[in-house]
């Protein structure tokens, strides 16, 4: 206990000299652009594939599921919507996100560590906090959300595309459940969702790329604990952003 | 001119420099030598403020360095060069922008003014027609090089390097020795250098340290080492068997 408040202190000395304003906003842009090609473009080939097979999953298992003739198989469309709205794509990606970006930024920042690239850069005078992690938590904050809308259409194209091709039901009552009480609140509240867990993950990666120790062997050690540290922070934070958003 | 007074630093129970006082003069090759794990960069890294002394003062002129935050700091790191045992050169950056790096966080120098300055830092350290590498795709002294017209980019007060010669041959090993000393005359610059290489000292040694267990406890300098009656040192400067047969033939005393 007294190790995790320690460690939470850390984490919050850190994020008070990440966020401030930049040295130079130029060179952030520079940082900016450089980190979202990295973090966000190229995670959009996973997202994208995982979401048509989910989709494609939810839609198969509602349609299977719902024997009852007193049920109108618009239904389906209904819940592929609602579920993948609700916590696939913002929840369900995020952690498929803290392990590929999670990681990716742990072990970068964790063997600038301990390669003395860091030190290299405080040693000039620069907030090396600042400049190599606020540019990855603004772009994923901002990014993120947008990939979770595509997440949602590609999901949803997912779920039609495995109705034409075995036809557990027909594409009207597919489309006619897709629109049924139809919400766009909820659309806002996964965005907001994925806002957050960005920030989880990029601030808490950082966090254990920036300290870590001991070699490549710690470098290691570090980007595993980032992973389970976010996951774990993810989880904890949905569950209070949906109590405080959907009550 | 660096002052430091009676600098203490542990690590947990552990004491790693214990009492150390010593200045550093400008247009001098000051060295820091000892065995591996005597405290040298944890000594280097404490004048720089990488590490925080647990107690003691270090002075950068007439500023008590030691007592200023990190932005109180920037000034003074300004007019730091530093040279890392390992080069510490940016991997995600070329040559080039490595050594541009300071002056775009420091100047508002026009691109070709950078540019300008980056060639004469690299011929400096005559590295040519390297500008768009990588520093993976450079050997070991040509990155220690590159990692010193990173640190002579905005023409520093000081330069520390912490062992510039780990890992190189000896000839490298005497070209990058005397690049630094060239240097530390040419511009007048308060030069800091560890090292455990008694080639190095011979070479180019304007004023040695020798710390024993974190301990200072020998000052001198190239010219009374070989001579020195310190036993610790001794032990340490003619620790090859060349070196004691040599001593034997000399007839050096000791
Ligand atoms: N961050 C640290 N934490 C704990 N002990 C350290 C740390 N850095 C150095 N030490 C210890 O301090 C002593 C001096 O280390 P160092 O200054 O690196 O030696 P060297 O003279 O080889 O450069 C060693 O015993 C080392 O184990
Ligand atoms: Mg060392």
């Amino acid at each position: 206990m007294k190790n995790a408040l320690e460690l939470f202190g850390r984490y919050y000395l850190l994020m008070r000299i990440v966020l401030v304003k930049p040295d130079r906003w130029r060179i952030f842009w520079k940082q900016f652009i450089v980190d979202t090609e990295k973090l966000i473009l190229s995670s959009i080939p996973i997202v994208a594939v995982i979401s048509v097979f989910i989709g494609a999953v939810i839609v198969i298992q509602t349609a299977y599921n719902i024997e009852n003739p007193f049920i109108p198989k618009m239904y389906v469309g209904y819940m592929a919507r609602e579920s993948l709205v609700l916590e696939f794509c913002s929840t369900m990606i995020a952690l498929i996100l803290a392990g590929k970006v999670g990681s990716n930024i742990s072990s970068e920042l964790g063997s600038m560590r301990i390669s003395e690239q860091i030190d290299a850069m405080e040693m000039m005078g620069i907030n090396s906090a600042n400049y190599l992690i606020l540019p990855k938590i603004v772009s994923s904050v901002v990014f993120n959300p947008l990939l979770m809308l595509m997440s949602f259409m590609v999901g949803l194209l997912g779920g039609a595309g495995i109705i034409i091709f075995t036809g557990v039901i027909n594409m009207g009552q597919y489309t006619e459940g897709l629109q049924y009480a139809f919400r766009s609140y909820y659309i806002f509240y996964s965005m907001i969702k994925m806002s957050a867990f960005s920030f989880v993950i990029t601030s808490v990666s950082s966090f254990y790329g920036y300290y870590a120790t001991g070699g490549s062997l710690g470098v290691g050690r570090s980007s595993t604990k980032a992973i389970v540290v976010s996951s774990i922070s993810i989880l904890v934070v949905n569950l209070v952003i949906t109590q405080l958003m959907l009550n | 001119m660096i002052t430091v007074k009676e600098i203490n630093k542990y690590f947990g129970d552990k004491q790693v420099l214990k009492n150390i006082s010593i200045n550093y003069m400008p247009g001098k090759c000051s060295m820091i030598i000892g065995a591996s794990g005597s405290g040298k960069t944890v000594l280097l890294k404490s004048l720089v403020g990488l590490l925080e002394p647990d107690s003691g003062e270090i002075w950068y002129g007439d500023t008590l360095f030691s007592s200023l935050d990190f932005q109180g700091r920037k000034n003074i790191r300004k007019e730091i060069g530093m040279l890392f045992q390992g080069g510490a050169l940016f991997d995600f950056a070329t040559v080039e922008e490595n050594v541009r790096f300071p002056m775009d966080f420091f100047t508002e120098w026009s691109r070709e003014e950078k540019r300008d300055r980056v060639n004469f830092c690299l011929n400096r350290v005559n590295l040519e027609n390297v500008n768009k590498l990588y520093p993976s795709e450079l050997s070991g002294g040509m990155q220690k090089r590159v990692g010193i017209a990173r640190a002579i980019a905005l023409n520093p007060k000081y330069l520390f390097c912490d062992e510039p010669n780990s890992g190189l041959d000896p000839h490298t090993s005497i070209v990058i020795d005397q690049l630094i000393s060239e240097i530390t005359a040419e511009y007048n610059i308060t030069t800091v250098i560890n090292s455990h290489d008694m080639n190095s000292v011979m070479e180019i040694g304007d004023h040695v340290g020798f710390i024993y267990k974190g301990e200072l406890v020998w000052v001198g300098d190239r010219n009374n080492i070989l001579t020195a009656t310190h036993k610790e040192l001794n032990e340490f400067v003619f620790a090859s068997n060349m070196a004691k047969k040599m001593k034997e033939m000399m007839g050096v005393s000791g």
